[in-house]
């Protein structure tokens, strides 16, 4: 096998730890891919880069979300009525890559599109396309043996979640699998519940932390500079989903509204996160 | 078994499920990872409580005393003799309290849920079926009720809605996707996910993450058990073929199990054939689709190219659902069961044959059963004995049916 270029992830997270006063927390926001339509999600990645994304997670739609609230839900559901694809999403990446080879772009979604166009066409026309992770929320490690050979042959990071419910020896165990980041799911519930608890947060990634060498990105329940801030002081990395999706869903029509209220959203947290952990 | 020859090289019920849950590659635990502390506290449990003789004893008290069990085999004599070749007998799940199998399996994952100290219990229902006999061991071990119903099946099933409520359950209705009973459990899961340590979700056929699927079997193989003593009781000797309509799988993976191993039993399960396989139409993944992941487990799904769950049809709601339990998968796959359909037509052209030859009401899901009774007993000789397993009684149905007449009760 031809020797693996660094990836993405990899680059963009040694990068963020390299500042002299401190660790840079980078942003990860998250959008439903063909919500409302693949050309604004192409134009919106573009936004949300501007606006001081780091890294994006693209969701691949799927008719059963399982692990999402109603805001995501919507979201799959108003993609699906476009007919949206993960073979058409893929795409989407090859055309954001013909402007931005920088920005880590990473799949986000359910097991059941990926196993329809099977791992291998999946990771490799991934892979080719410029995508550089992928996440299926209803794959755990102990099932994904061989989604993560074939996506590690197509040199895409595979990752994995946490939860507040995962002991000590799993967090061990699933940090052995994963590639760029973990994500860890900061509350008990689905996508854009409002149980937030910044303290509990901030214990367990520390703990994370104590097990384990890799990036810790967190999620669910970030929805505003304030929240990010709270977040971010033992993560690396926050990500931010329904609050610019619900945007989506209100501004959808608009261009220019939608474009704006992005922008202004997630630019409000990049400020606020740049201000309280300077690099 | 051997694909190849039809020979049993080994007891099929040696080789499976492995000690994750794998039936071959279909089962697993395909879940978020809030859920899998949850799902493996729940394997332990239910592994130590399984082969513990003092819970045994306690689910054999209550089937016995609360649900009414052993319920009879039952000659259908009547209707035997007019479709003029084997002999048929019926199981008699519709005899059980609240009308069908569901109750052997709610009985049992109360059981543990009251074991493991959870107090609050959630459901998903299609036909109501299962939802009613959760709200009544819940009612009956006085614990918190809360059932997510699709709100297109809260529609068809009002009288279910109501005998929920009346049992002191919550109904929470489901609007999101195809408002039915996927994404019912679609919604149970997330309430799971933002509940795990005060609730016990008990999931209302043999699919989900391990341990359900065996788990679901487990709790239902009382029924393949008395077949086997009640058919060595009649005929002295166990029966040439066992039939069970399959939905989810419930009811037929309890009665198949305890034959796998006999390699002389022919095995049939039954899938809704909807409006014909031919018009998509229909509610067979065994029959028409492909594996997949939904759930909780890798199954034989109904899917587009692109991997989305489709919408499902049939005339009876408790087998209106996408995907079906991943050991029926595997008995597909190794080829110890024959998985075919009966269309709705068919089905209540059974109900109807069952109403006035036997005095039974069906229920419209059993119906399929009977409904490839009728067209295989005819090929068989009179002394050849067929098993159907009539998993609920029909009173549930009767708007469906009367609807389906013109009229309105
Ligand atoms: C009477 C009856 N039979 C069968 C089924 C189908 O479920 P399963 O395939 O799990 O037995 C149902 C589901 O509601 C039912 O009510």
């Amino acid at each position: 096998m031809s020797e693996l270029k660094t990836r993405r992830l990899t680059t963009v997270f040694q990068a963020a730890a390299k500042g002299e006063g401190g660790r840079r927390k980078l942003i990860i926001p998250f959008i439903t891919a063909g919500d409302p339509d693949l050309a604004t999600s192409l134009d919106l990645m573009h936004t949300l880069v501007k606006a001081g994304a780091d890294v994006i997670e693209l969701g691949i739609p799927f008719s059963d979300p399982m692990a999402d609230g109603p805001v995501i839900q919507a979201a799959n559901e108003r993609a699906l009525e476009k007919g949206a694809s993960l073979a058409q999403i893929i795409d989407l990446v090859a055309q954001f890559r013909q402007t931005n080879k920088k920005t880590p772009v990473v799949l986000m979604g359910y097991m059941n599109p990926v196993e329809t166009m099977g791992y291998e066409t999946f990771a490799q026309s991934a892979g080719a396309a410029g995508v550089d992770g992928v996440l299926t929320v209803d794959l755990p490690p102990e099932e994904a043996s061989d989604l993560v050979t074939a996506a590690h042959a197509a040199n895409l990071d595979s990752i994995f979640l946490l939860s507040p419910t995962s002991p000590d020896s799993r967090i061990a165990e699933v940090c052995k699998h994963v590639g760029g980041y973990v994500y860890y799911v900061s509350l008990k519930g689905v996508t854009g519940a409002a149980n937030l608890d910044t303290d509990d947060v901030a214990r367990r990634v520390s703990n994370i932390k104590s097990l384990s060498n890799i990036p810790v990105a967190v999620g669910f329940g970030i929805t505003d500079a304030s929240s990010a801030v709270a977040v971010a002081s033992a993560a690396d990395a926050i990500v931010v989903g329904s609050a610019l999706v619900k945007l989506v869903a209100q501004h959808g029509s608009e261009p220019e509204t939608l474009h704006n209220s992005i922008y202004k959203l997630l630019n409000s947290m990049r400020v606020a996160l740049d201000e309280h952990y300077p690099a | 078994m051997n694909t190849q020859t039809g020979q049993l090289d080994d007891k099929v019920t040696d080789q499976y499920p492995d000690e994750k849950g794998h039936f071959g590659i279909y089962g697993g635990s395909f879940i978020a990872e809030t859920l899998m502390d949850p799902v493996r506290e729940l394997q332990a449990e239910y592994e130590k409580y399984r082969l513990d003789n003092e819970f045994i004893a306690e689910f054999e008290w209550e089937l016995k005393n609360f649900v009414g069990r052993p319920n009879p085999l039952y000659h259908a004599k009547r209707w035997s003799d007019e479709l003029g070749g084997a002999q048929i007998y019926l199981k008699r799940e519709d005899l059980n309290h609240t009308g069908a199998h569901k109750i052997n399996n709610t009985v049992g994952q109360a059981l543990l849920a009251r074991r493991m100290g959870k107090k609050r219990i959630i459901a998903e229902t299609g036909a109501g079926q299962h939802g009613v006999a959760t709200a009544t061991v819940c009612a009956r071990f006085g614990m918190e009720c809360i059932v997510y119903m699709g709100a297109e099946d809260i529609q068809r099933q009002a009288p279910n809605v109501f005998r929920m409520k009346l049992l002191g359950a919550t109904v929470v209705p489901v609007e999101s996707g195809s408002r039915t009973l996927k994404d019912a459990l679609n919604e149970a899961m997330r309430d799971w996910v933002g509940n795990v340590d005060d609730t016990f979700y008990i999931i209302g056929t043999a699919a989900g993450p391990h341990p359900y699927p065996t788990m679901v079997r487990d709790f239902n193989s009382v029924i393949g058990k008395e077949i086997r003593d009640q058919s060595m009781e009649h005929t002295g000797r166990l029966p040439d073929a066992v039939i069970a309509c399959v939905g989810g799988g419930s009811n037929a993976i309890g009665a198949f199990h305890p034959f796998l191993d006999d390699a002389e039993v022919a095995l049939y399960g039954v899938e809704a054939g909807g409006d014909g396989i031919e018009t998509g139409r229909h509610a067979a993944p065994l029959t028409a689709g492909k594996p997949g992941v939904l759930h909780g487990n890798r199954t034989y799904l109904m899917e587009d190219d692109a991997g989305q769950i489709i919408e499902t049809h049939s005339v009876s709601a408790g087998l209106d659902y996408p995907g079906v339990g991943p050991e029926h998968s595997w008995l597909k796959d190794i080829g110890r069961v024959q998985y075919d359909v009966a269309t709705d037509a068919e089905a209540l052209d059974a109900t109807h044959k069952l109403c006035r030859l036997e005095g039974i009401i069906p229920a419209l899901e059993s119906a399929h059963a009977l409904a490839y009774a009728i067209k295989l007993a005819p090929t068989w000789s009179k002394d050849k004995n067929i098993v159907v397993n009539l998993s609920g009684r029909g009173d549930k149905d009767i708007n469906t049916l009367a609807t389906l007449e013109g009229m309105t009760l």
